[in-house]
């Protein structure tokens, strides 16, 4: 009988090529995922180096973050040039390196683009109980449908290409187990959110985070990555949710997935991967999920969490005085005051996308509050950007671009937009965005972007109030 | 990799929790397809104020920058890694880092030394007017005042510091063991082989 493990440990022993006497780890690496800004300089270093690409076939390229999200053929479906020739040049690094190395490429204006973590699970190309890669921290998306997956730098990124494999120490193990039903209006990324407020930003450095509990397993595929995108916001590199049942059902049938008797297959290993009963994590967190309300953030740390039916802090009130000075400096970077309310907090932007919220679910969530509404006069800008060709070729079969579009939100193309200021989507200094995507950096939409973090509903409830609303009174 | 033993010279003394890589290196500078140049747009935002302390004579050409917790939280842009090392930075000292930003650290000459905040405090006080002396191979931070601060680091990340080992150069020695590993996962797991079907 073999000690009882964790599902971190079962996917960790089984890519576990070498171990050094140090007991670094040499990992085996079974789905490489490739977008333009991080990857330039990594076939640069091949090419230096004389090296190849050790596993094409495990590696997928797709263009996402310096994407425009406008029109990008014309009305005689011409191929738009990129306006900016950075941005321009990396895409086209990218669309060079990876035919040149024998990687599948998902072209710009292919039905299937989107923001990488998007397409990995939406194409089948990422599957439960394999390691995945990719040079962007919210790798750890993929951990919803029960996938060791992590963001790694530009140098490990070269090191996969010419190894299929990274050197690695093993991590730390953290349960978040949030247990109940959550209340109307509560979605997903409420559940991150609030245990990002939880955690703290550092609270799981070092550790893989599993997600487990009544209230994570009732999330649907799109939920879970939700859920696990944002693990990164509090310090782990990735995150984990068991695939199950509904893991399945979401995968089966996915071009890249495993198909006939290799899907029974696939099935029948990725059922055996579940936390063994007995098996212990490092550190186990407990939250009662009728605690969670429909949440926002006031600060620049996702951190920085309250309900939305809450105050804007005192810095005073935190007990670190380390923390106390960053929660200062946040507020003046906001221009908020302590003690004002969260719902009176004007907002002029709108961000409706980005690898945490622009799945077709979110969509659907934005667009039930939204309907039969207008946008609001103080909203100057409000976009709303699906996460791929497929979530909108699929949200337009439904109707929801015309609800978007007739209350006077943007309907755009695919990308990873205004989450990160790479391309033309930014929101101005000095002003108000409420967003869906996962970092509320200082600078983060943009040089002196104000960022509040909330959910799809929620968003688009601001829309319709030109303000930070309770998504719940809007639902009645 | 340039090799790293010790290291002697003024410190930054940032300080900040949570100090992220946008912060570090706006996104903005990220739309390149080199390494170099990276010096130029960090700490962007920081430095956008007058008198910072990037920016004083004093601390030009600083090898060493004192930090809060969390440093490097945030995206895994290893150009936050090489900004740094184009500000002539090679050892960052603080309390904790995210895990991306010190494995990016470490991969480009860059020793991520974990102190304790009192030390870390202690130190922001010394490099208001001395210099720091951090020594790899014994662990230890040193000032001129007789402090001495010992520091843990894992002993592959030491190894590959000390000798400016080249990663990939290493695991191709083991070559021979992901040959093998391969032929076993596609024995084993035949459907992990992503095969396109429409």
């Amino acid at each position: 009988m073999t000690r009882p493990r964790t599902l971190y440990e079962k996917i960790w022993d089984a890519h576990v090529v070498e171990q050094r006497p140090d007991g670094t780890c040499l990992i085996f690496i079974d789905r490489h995922l490739v977008h333009e800004v991080t990857s330039p300089q990594a076939f640069a270093g091949l090419r230096a180096s004389g090296r190849t690409v050790r596993r094409p076939d495990l590696t997928l390229a797709v263009p996402d973050h310096n994407l425009p999200t406008t029109a990008r053929r014309d009305a005689a479906g011409n191929r738009l040039p990129i306006a900016d020739p950075e941005s321009a040049a990396q895409l086209a690094a990218l669309e060079k390196n990876a035919p040149e190395y024998g990687i599948r490429y998902i072209d710009a204006v292919a039905p299937e683009q989107g923001i990488v973590h998007v397409v990995g699970p939406e194409q089948g190309f990422s599957l439960p109980g394999t390691t995945i890669v990719c040079g962007d921290s919210h790798t750890a998306c993929h951990g919803g449908i029960g996938a060791l997956a992590f963001g790694i730098g530009t140098s490990e990124v070269e090191h996969v290409l010419a190894t299929q494999t990274l050197l690695l120490q093993p991590a730390k193990t953290m349960e978040v187990r949030v247990e109940g039903d959550v209340g109307p209006g509560v979605s997903a990324k409420d559940i991150i959110l609030h245990i990002t407020g939880v955690i703290g930003a550092a609270g799981g450095t070092g550790h893989v985070i599993e997600y487990t509990g009544s209230a994570i397993r009732g999330l649907s595929i799109e939920g879970r990555l939700t859920v696990s995108n944002m693990a990164i916001e509090g310090g782990a590199r990735a995150g984990l949710i068991a695939p199950d049942d509904v893991t399945f059902a979401y995968l089966k049938g996915r071009p890249y997935a495993p198909k006939g008797a290799d899907w029974e297959a696939a099935v029948a290993y990725w059922r055996s991967l579940a936390t063994d009963p007995g098996a212990s994590y490092d550190k186990t967190v407990v939250i009662d999920a009728a605690d969670i309300a429909p949440s926002v953030t006031w600060g620049t740390s996702p951190e920085d969490v309250v309900p939305i039916t809450g105050i804007v802090p005192d810095p005073a009130s935190f007990a670190d005085p380390s923390k106390q000075a960053a929660a200062a400096k946040s507020l003046a970077y906001m221009g908020l005051e302590p003690g004002t309310r969260m719902q009176d907090v004007a907002i002029e932007n709108i961000f409706i996308g980005s690898c945490t919220n622009s799945r077709i679910e979110d969509m659907r969530a934005a667009a039930a509050v939204i309907k039969g509404r207008k946008k609001a006069d103080n909203v100057r800008w409000a976009i709303v950007v699906p996460g791929s060709g497929l979530v909108k070729a699929q949200a337009e079969a439904e109707g929801l671009d015309r609800i978007f579009i007739d209350a006077g939100l943007e309907w755009r193309e695919p990308g990873c937009s205004a989450c990160l200021a790479m391309n033309p989507d930014k929101v101005p200094a000095g002003e108000r965005c409420a967003s869906t995507s996962n970092r509320n950096f200082v600078g983060r939409q943009g040089p002196g972007s104000r960022t509040h973090l909330v959910s799809p509903a929620m968003a688009a409830a601001a829309a319709v109030t030109g303000k930070l609303t309770d998504v719940r009174e809007l639902m009645a | 990799m340039t090799p790293l033993e010790k290291v002697e010279g003024r410190a930054i003394p940032l300080g900040l929790k949570n100090v992220d890589t946008d912060v570090i290196i706006p996104a903005h500078w990220l739309k390149t397809t080199s390494r170099e140049g990276m010096g130029r747009g960090a700490y962007e935002s920081l430095r956008a104020a007058p008198d910072n302390l990037f920016d004083r004579p004093e601390n030009k050409g600083a090898p060493i920058l004192i930090a809060g917790d969390n440093f490097g939280c945030g995206s895994s842009r290893e150009h936050a890694a090489w900004a740094l090392g184009d500000l002539g930075i090679r050892v960052v000292i603080a309390p904790s880092y995210s895990d991306i930003f010190s494995g990016n650290a470490v991969k480009n000459g860059i020793l991520p030394v974990v102190l304790p905040q009192a030390a870390v405090d202690r130190l922001i006080e010394v490099a208001a007017t001395d210099p720091i002396h951090v020594d790899l191979d014994t662990q230890t931070v040193t000032t001129p005042f007789q402090d001495r601060f010992t520091f843990e680091i894992d002993p592959f990340r030491k190894m590959c510091l000390l000798g400016g080992l080249d990663e990939i150069s290493l695991t191709e020695k083991s070559g021979g063991a992901i040959d093998a590993y391969e032929a076993k996962l596609a024995a084993e797991r035949p459907w992990l082989q992503p095969a396109l079907t429409e």
